[in-house]
């Protein structure tokens, strides 16, 4: 299976080791027939996220499926918020930020997404874990 | 309306199929198992549940979040329960896969 068939993940953590390991479980339990990017850390390689690390990983992972982004706290979110918002008005609407737990979140969206569900399909079984 | 009087020979037909095998992965069905379960499940056009009883209660096998939820421990008897055009190949893949311990390549 071609991997632009399925939607592709963007990892977001404060910290730039949880971004890669996140992603390294994702790789290893589920496969590599999804596309997954990851950053974290601010400019400066502190803890903290940032915007144009984000959009970068965006760009990356690009999947005309789309991509579902998984964030851990605060920042992560609020600047993925804003990197969705720059990216161009085509891809908007293909980029979605998931309401999960960042590793459980992770995995499981990876496993909708590699069935070839929608983005829309694979963000709910993301947020199923969220207690609401 | 075509009507069969086999359903064998109705391609359209839905079948139900159900079999059994015990779970001895060692840790039960954790997250990597889990994960291969639900790929493999998602292959197939069927709707297929999984059970520890034939008696229920039924969780989509296809739900990654279900799966891992249940966390069923080893030894559990893992009842699959298919229904749709390609169920028997669902279910025979399915106790294949946890006969032969989840290995990497299916």
């Amino acid at each position: 299976m071609l991997v632009t068939e399925n939607v592709s993940l963007v990892i977001v953590s404060h910290s730039p080791d949880v971004a890669r390991g996140t992603a390294d479980m994702v790789r290893q339990m589920v496969g590599d027939e999804v596309k997954v990017a990851y950053c974290g850390g601010d400019p400066d390689g502190g803890l903290g996220t940032d915007v144009q690390k984000i959009l970068r990983a965006i760009d990356e992972a690009w999947s005309p499926r789309g991509v579902a982004i998984l964030v851990d706290l605060g920042g992560a979110e609020t600047n993925s918020e804003m990197a969705i918002e720059m990216l161009p008005e085509e891809r908007r609407g293909r980029v979605v930020l998931c309401n999960s737990p960042l590793v459980e979140g992770a995995i499981m969206a990876a496993t909708e997404a590699s069935g070839g569900a929608s983005l829309a399909e694979v963000c709910a079984t993301a947020e199923e874990l969220s207690p609401r | 309306m075509t009507a069969f009087s086999d359903p064998a020979s109705n391609p359209l037909a839905r079948q139900s199929v159900t079999a059994s095998v015990r779970l001895r992965h060692e840790a039960g069905l954790h997250a990597r198992p889990a994960v291969k379960l639900t790929k493999l499940a998602k292959k197939f056009a069927s709707k297929i549940s999984l059970a520890i009883s034939v008696e229920g209660p039924w969780i989509d096998a296809k739900s990654i979040v279900k799966l891992m939820g249940a966390k069923t421990p080893r030894d559990s008897l893992l009842v699959f329960r298919a229904e749709g055009a390609d169920a028997q190949a669902a279910v025979d893949a399915l106790v294949s896969l946890v006969e032969r311990d989840f290995p990497d390549e299916p």
